[in-house]
């Protein structure tokens, strides 16, 4: 039974009756409310318990501010924690439950606790306690814990999708109420391509609610003609059910539209939320102002509501939330909300005005209605459980500091309160800029900034004033973005209206002290209240900051909305300050909290990051290849064959291709050219080694250090030219070799003609290598490829299975190798065809795992994993790569000249063999001289590789050890976190046919 | 999010084509070698890393990959001027430090 | 200093908690003091309680530009672990920890320490590399720390994605059981209060606008509110640190940069441990109140406005969604951004200057917090002898002239 549905009026659709579920009842309510109104309508007072002391609380609000009416909505895994019943649109068959309270909120075992704990808990009492003993803390905390928290995370993945889009335009007006469709309406006549974004299910803001007459016809009439050309209007667009989340840098902003919530709670094969980002030459604000609560004793009983709410509910919802409303008001605005009630035909038990007698049109209009005003008075303390029954009131001086006489009790069940309105700001403050104070409307507006405000925003409440402010600002916006103001639209005709002088009043004094009042809540959501603010100043905590810290005053999912400038001007008078003295605190995005999955976008599961695929993959998973992520590629790791283990197929890849011959797609390798004349100086300078003498045809591998000295690349470049070079990086280290090519070019040296291009793309390139490399090549090749014809480190053009390719005999691997580069496109069938050739001589594919255990037999060093960004060339006993004759300083060198670099005991690369030669050493293994030390104990270095090695028979790792390189032959260990205990010899680091006759083979 | 006019491409692109580039206009010491280890530290490390005006290079590495300068400020994070490398730059400081002067807290 | 207690807190229910006494004194600035620390962060606050309570130097004054524990102490992730890579590092990180042990009976303020534990998670062979060399490292310098395989991963924290299907999956991690949060705010109100009833002076709301020094010696410092003359002054001022030395026409090798943090609306309790993560650049905890805590990556720009780019948020969510997929629909209650002072080497600098008397602790870049305790007790010895203390020693300015860098950056990266 909708008890409190009125018969007639609201936005609601009476034919469409929705049903619905909270906390396990099933309720109706009808196309068009929120959840909050529906709720209401039924009757339902309780929905849910406070924080801290487990009170029952009802729904106060009809927007952001809603500190009570938070929920679980949904079920499963479209379930939703936290949202706001007041900004969630009721659909079919929703469900929600209230997020505290056991075993349900009307009986909630926490409230007795609530009751007898709660006079130990004043705010902070967590610091001055639970610390004894040290031990038991975390027991403590677990406790703590149990209670923490409102909705629950669903526990599995999201079914729904998000996305993102980018926009760019002239103007951008935040709040879809009369304001800004003014300012949206005057500006896009101009021209300008304007965007409009307002957080409501339904565009009109305050308006909506308004019993004014506007043009003769109603405001709510006047304001549908209003949208309705809104729509019309082709250049506008207007994104409902959005919410501008943050303004940031440069004009920029952030709005997560909400496209299918109000649907139901999965809504298949559609987005659920989009952010749009906005870049705008102009941002209007047209957020309005939320009205402030009054607090008073025992505010947060159920019933106990904002005044504005009241009238949203029975204009909008035709809801209305009680029987017999005592309203309390410091200003001329909230009557409105008594007489819609006693319009609807309820009783309103009296207007408690805390002003002295005063007057003004609304005043009269109450008045008239019958309606019994009292001034100079104030509620002072409500009484009920889980619904008011009455209210005390009682005379204040003209100040509102004291209570100057004896209450009497009113019979009532609802409390409407309005302190005034404080405008929606927030944004204007996400870059830093702090709020101004107003005292002729007592209250804080936007400070200075590159935003345009208008509207209530502003300080401007009166309907005229709103929209002409509205058309103006949105004049000037479209000027300022660059276009001709035309003559602006017309102001339609509205009668002023004679108001009376708002009170500055927030917290109403009791006839106790407020440490010995009922408690007089200030933020509801943290059950913070008068007094733990007035303790929080009082124990030293008086910067506002320290105040919101100590006492959580705004820390909840409202961010103070509701209660940071009552709580601001209780600190402000505690401390005997004035409110602009005390500041505010700063607001920070999200304005009204935003899904984490629209703000990731579509950037989720395969799509959180690139990934790069070679030509060949589909040939790798076809024939069972693991993969390795490098970066954004996916390398194949390994091939195993028939089941076999890891280890197996390491040992069969590692013979195969020592033994005959194995491939590895090496496609991902960075590949840059390098072309210009000056292009072998540049290398001169940018590598540690000389490029002068290098040969056309010919390769080289070079180091690249930072100018710290230390190694941050390796490659093999060859010179295809005078002109001409193509230089190799590593698979992870390519986009970072390109940009300190270009850095050092653009910057440096200009003056030097070189350019660079990125061809990693272009290129698939496969490496045949081994024994038998050649034999294979000469199947599908028709070049000479004999050493003659292609010595070691020399490169050929050739045509290679029917295709232009380039060979290199570069190797990694210390065997005769072939890496042959053919165009990306062509690259799998090159890759067959070399398979199918390779045939008869069980040619063996092998991945990144092989590569590494032949390079390292060899003591080849991969960078990133044998170095880390301390290691100089000297440090790997490569002098040989380090040129000490160009004329020119190269980049890195001056800094080995350095005390510490110079050191003779640096870390140094070594080989390293286990005593027991079939363990592998951990990489990663930390290495001591003496194993038998206390803690913590002096380490010499790290192993960085190591492997089992099939052809050698042993395991061996490459290591960095302090002195390593005059340590040959000593003894080292290898703590074990198990506690064994490895030993290992010192050794060079090349195990492998150290001479390097292999890949010089004939 | 900063949005950076490229001197190259003549156009204002988001933040995220570019890469931060750190301070501008540092020169590398044409004789590293004739350095003492405190002037070469100087060079490599330390920074003027100001709360105001700063001159700095960033890269495009999503567009035309060139590197350039910007005088931004890094309270307010304004763009006063984004210039080409080898162009000096021109200050515009009056408006920025008035900016700053809101912000101040 | 009246003493805090569960027992206490009874007491003065009874009188309705009126009478409870000042947490601190808010003094008129003296003309002189035998030191004087810029900036009244957990760490500058740290500095002047171990400089009272060990070096018995009390005529301290802390000077505050804006409210105590108002900088990167109000504004970090509260992530406290000590598992470093580079001896030197990890010592000093390790005896931070070790204080943070009992810190909370020493200040008799609970700073709700709670050694929860922290995941690092590897996503790739070298970060597994990269993770047993750390974790080894760790063990011998005796400092707990394991390395978890993708089973004891999820066993440890059910609801992370460690399925194959991920874009990243996850390899393994390393695990640091000590390792937990602590409550940031309390941190500064703790030694605040104990410095306070030391008798060390906290001056808020007082700006350093310059400072004096007279043949190579420091003699105090210029403020808002008046020059303050001190024997000796340790500036201990984060992202401003820059700014401060300029001062006194010193430049140091900090470059200051936003780096951002968010807060989830507050859920029940789901995830028990620290959970970080360099590779897909996230990391996340939940607070006591329920929120989740998740830190985002720097900005790349210099940047003094404690705000950075929305695109750096978005990344975060998605990591954090890469991670943890049920999380997708919880909602983002606050963003917000502090200013880090990063070394070039990822390492603090604690040390000396060429000026006499002026000392500074900056550079903490991203690692701060943590390090609070062990920071001003390292720092408070430097100050009080005129030369480093043994922790603090690799960390002085010279490592950047010498080249002994001590580069966290392969170990440490994003996540702090």
């Amino acid at each position: 039974m909708q008890i409190n549905r009125l018969n007639h009026g609201g936005n609601i659709d009476r034919n469409q009756v929705l049903s619905f579920q909270f906390n396990g009842m099933t309720y109706q309510g009808y196309q068009g409310d929120t959840l909050a109104s529906a709720l209401l309508a039924n009757g339902v007072n309780v929905v849910g318990r406070s924080f801290k002391y487990s009170r029952p609380r009802g729904i106060m609000t009809a927007d952001a501010q809603e500190p009570n009416a938070i929920f679980q909505i949904g079920t499963n895994a479209s379930t939703i924690p936290n949202p706001r019943a007041t900004q969630t649109p009721l659909y079919d068959n929703l469900v929600a439950s209230s997020t505290n309270g056991w075993p349900n909120v009307e009986f909630d075992m926490m409230a007795g606790i609530g009751k007898l704990g709660g006079a130990m808990m004043p705010p902070g009492f967590y610091y001055k306690t639970f610390m004894y003993p040290q031990s038991m803390w975390m027991n403590y905390e677990k406790l703590i814990r149990k209670g923490a928290g409102l909705g629950r995370s669903p526990m599995t993945a999201d079914p729904d999708r998000y996305d993102t889009m980018h926009h760019h335009c002239d103007v951008m007006i935040i709040g879809g109420g009369v304001a800004g469709i003014m300012a949206a309406l005057n500006a896009a006549q101009t021209g300008a391509n304007v965007i409009i974004c307002d957080e409501q299910e339904q565009l009109g803001g305050q308006t909506l609610s308004s019993t004014e007459t506007v043009n003769d016809i109603t405001a709510t009439q006047w304001l549908s003609q209003q949208i309705e050309q809104l729509r019309k209007q082709e250049n506008i667009l207007v994104l409902s059910r959005s919410t501008t989340f943050g303004y940031y840098d440069h004009n920029l902003i952030g709005i997560n539209q909400r496209c299918t919530d109000h649907l139901g709670e999965h809504v298949p094969h559609s987005t659920r939320q989009r952010v749009h980002k906005v870049r705008a030459k102009q941002i209007v604000l047209a957020t309005g102002a939320h009205e402030r609560p009054l607090v008073y004793g025992n505010n947060d009983i159920p019933g106990c509501m904002l005044a504005n709410a009241i009238s949203t509910y029975i204009q909008c919802y035709a809801v209305i939330p009680g029987n017999k409303l005592v309203l309390m008001t410091t200003n001329d605005s909230a009557y409105q909300a008594a007489i819609d009630w006693h319009d609807a035909g309820r009783q309103v038990m009296a207007i408690i005005d805390t002003r002295p007698k005063t007057d003004s049109a609304i005043i009269q209009q109450a008045q008239n209605k019958g309606i019994n005003i009292i001034f100079s008075h104030a509620v002072i303390e409500v009484q009920g459980s889980k619904r008011v029954n009455s209210v005390n009131i009682a005379p204040i001086n003209n100040t509102g500091d004291n209570v100057i006489g004896p209450a009497i009790n009113i019979v009532c069940d609802t409390v409407a309160s309005s302190g005034g309105w404080s405008p929606v700001l927030h944004l204007s403050s996400h870059l830093g800029q702090k709020p101004l104070w107003r005292d002729d409307i007592i209250g804080f507006v936007p400070g200075q900034n590159d935003l345009l405000n208008c509207g209530a925003v502003s300080g401007k409440y009166a309907l005229l004033s709103v929209i002409e402010d509205g058309i103006a600002t949105g004049g000037k916006a479209a000027e300022l973005s660059g276009f001709e103001r035309l003559t602006d639209l017309p102001i339609p005709d509205i009668i002023p209206q004679i108001t009376a002088a708002p009170m500055a009043l927030f917290h109403v004094p009791h006839i106790q002290t407020t440490s010995r009042a009922p408690k007089q809540f200030v933020d509801y959501q943290n059950d913070v209240t008068a007094a733990a603010i007035e303790l929080a100043n009082r124990e030293g905590f008086e910067s506002i900051e320290h105040v919101k810290r100590y006492t959580a005053l705004g820390f909840g999912t409202d961010q103070g909305k509701l209660g940071n400038i009552n709580g601001i001007a209780i600190t402000a008078k505690s401390l005997a300050k004035t409110i602009p003295e005390t500041g505010t605190t700063i607001f920070r995005p999200m304005y009204t909290p935003t899904t984490m999955g629209a703000l990731a976008g579509a950037h989720v599961k395969q799509l959180f990051a690139p990934a790069r695929f070679t030509a060949m993959h589909q040939w790798h998973l076809q024939h069972g290849a693991e993969f390795e992520d490098v970066g954004q590629w996916k390398r194949p790791w390994y091939f195993p064959k028939n089941g076999e283990s890891m280890q197996q197929a390491l040992l069969r890849e590692c013979l195969a291709t020592r033994n005959s011959v194995g491939i590895l797609d090496a496609s991902t390798l960075g590949k840059i050219d390098i072309q210009g004349k000056d292009a072998r100086e540049f290398l001169n300078r940018i590598y540690t080694n000389a490029w002068s003498k290098l040969g056309i045809g010919k390769c080289r591998y070079g180091v690249m250090c930072k100018e710290d000295g230390m190694i941050f690349d390796d490659g093999v470049t060859s010179c295809i030219n005078d002109h001409h070079f193509i230089m190799t990086t590593t698979t992870g280290g390519a986009a970072g070799v390109l940009q300190w090519l270009e850095l050092w070019h653009q910057t440096e040296w200009p003056e030097l003609e070189v350019y660079f291009t990125s061809v990693t793309d272009h290129w698939t390139t496969m490496t045949i290598s081994g024994p038998n490399s050649r034999k294979v090549l000469q199947k599908v090749c028709q070049d000479d490829v004999s050493k003659q014809a292609l010595p070691f480190m020399s490169w050929i053009d050739a045509t290679v299975a029917g295709v232009k390719a380039r060979i290199f005999r570069i190797s990694f691997t210390g065997e005769l190798s072939f890496e042959i580069n053919v165009p990306a496109n062509l690259g799998l069938s090159v890759w067959q065809h070399i398979m199918d050739a390779g045939a008869e001589f069980e040619i063996t594919p092998y991945g990144t795992e092989t590569m590494h255990i032949l390079r390292a037999e060899k003591g080849f060093i991969i960078v990133g994993q044998d170095t880390d960004g301390s290691v100089t060339p000297q440090d790997l006993d490569m002098n040989w790569v380090i040129s000490p004759n160009k004329s020119f300083s190269c980049i890195g060198k001056r800094s080995w000249d350095r005390i510490d670099t110079k050191r003779n005991d640096r870390k140094q690369m070594v080989g390293l063999k286990a005593k027991d030669t079939n363990q592998v050493l951990p990489e990663g293994a930390q290495i001591v001289l003496d194993p038998q030390q206390k803690l913590p104990m002096t380490m010499v270095g790290h192993v960085t590789s190591s492997y089992f090695s099939a052809c050698l028979g042993y395991s061996f790792a490459l290591a960095l050890v302090k002195s390593g390189t005059s340590r040959y032959g000593e003894t080292v260990y290898l703590p074990q976190a198990n506690g064994q205990i490895y030993e290992a010899e010192i050794c060079s680091p090349i195990f492998y046919d150290p001479k390097g006759e292999r890949q010089h083979v004939e | 999010m900063l949005q950076i006019h490229c001197p190259y491409c003549q156009e204002y692109r988001e933040e995220e084509e570019f890469s931060y580039a750190g301070q501008a206009h540092i020169e590398r010491p044409s004789e590293p070698e004739s350095l003492t280890d405190q002037e070469w530290a100087q060079y490599l490390f330390f920074r003027k890393n100001p709360r105001g005006l700063h001159h700095e290079m960033w890269y495009h590495i999503h567009g035309c990959k060139q590197f350039f300068n910007v005088c931004r400020h890094t309270v307010t994070y304004q763009i006063i001027s984004s210039y080409k490398i080898g162009d000096r730059p021109e200050l515009e400081q009056s408006k920025a430090v008035d900016k700053e002067s809101i912000n101040a807290n | 200093m009246q003493q805090y207690s569960g027992f206490g807190l009874f007491k003065h229910s009874l009188s309705h908690h009126e009478n409870w006494q000042r947490v601190w004194r808010n003094p008129i600035p003296k003309s002189h003091y035998d030191v004087v620390i810029v900036g009244g962060g957990g760490h500058g606050l740290a500095t002047a309680y171990y400089l009272a309570k060990n070096h018995g130097i009390t005529n301290i004054a802390v000077v505050e530009k804006g409210y105590l524990g108002g900088g990167n102490t109000a504004r970090n992730t509260t992530i406290v672990r000590s598992n470093y890579l580079w001896d030197e590092a990890a010592q000093l990180y390790e005896h931070a920890l070790k204080l943070w042990e009992g810190l909370a009976q020493e200040l008799n303020y609970n700073l709700m320490f709670s050694q929860r534990g922290v995941l690092n998670l590897g996503h790739t062979l070298q970060d597994m590399r990269d993770i047993e060399r750390r974790v080894n490292a760790n063990r011998l310098n005796g400092i707990d720390s394991e390395v978890l395989n993708t089973e004891q991963v999820q066993q440890l924290v059910p609801i992370l994605d460690c399925s194959k299907n991920t874009r990243y999956p996850i390899l393994g991690a390393s695990w640091q059981p000590r390792g937990g949060t602590a409550r940031h705010d309390a941190v500064a109100w703790g030694y605040a209060r104990a410095a306070n009833a030391l008798g060390v002076d906290l001056l808020q709301q007082t700006e350093v606008i310059g400072m004096r020094t007279q043949d190579g010696v420091i003699s105090g410092v210029e403020t808002n509110r008046g020059f303050i003359s001190a024997n000796k002054v340790a500036c201990v001022t984060a992202g401003n640190s820059s700014v401060l030395a300029n001062m006194v026409g010193l430049q140091l090798p900090l470059e200051s940069h936003p780096l951002q943090a968010m807060v989830s609306e507050p859920l029940k309790p789901i995830l028990d441990t620290v959970v970080m993560s360099n590779h897909v650049h996230g990391y996340i905890s939940q607070s006591d109140k329920g929120d989740l805590v998740i830190g985002a990556g720097i900005d790349s720009y210099l940047g003094y406005g404690q705000r950075g780019s929305l695109n750096v948020l978005e990344h975060t969510a998605a990591a954090i969604i890469e991670m943890f997929p049920i999380f997708s629909r919880v909602r983002i209650n606050r963003t917000w951004g502090g200013i880090v002072d990063t070394c070039p080497d990822a390492c603090p600098i604690i040390s000396k200057t060429p000026i006499k008397g002026l000392y500074f602790n900056c550079g903490w870049g991203t690692g701060g917090f943590k390090a609070t305790p062990g920071s001003g007790h390292v720092f408070a010895h430097t100050i009080a002898h005129d030369n480093p203390h043994p922790l603090a020693k690799p960390f002085s300015l010279d490592r950047f002239i010498s080249g002994q860098l001590i580069d966290e950056h392969g170990a440490a990266g994003v996540a702090h």
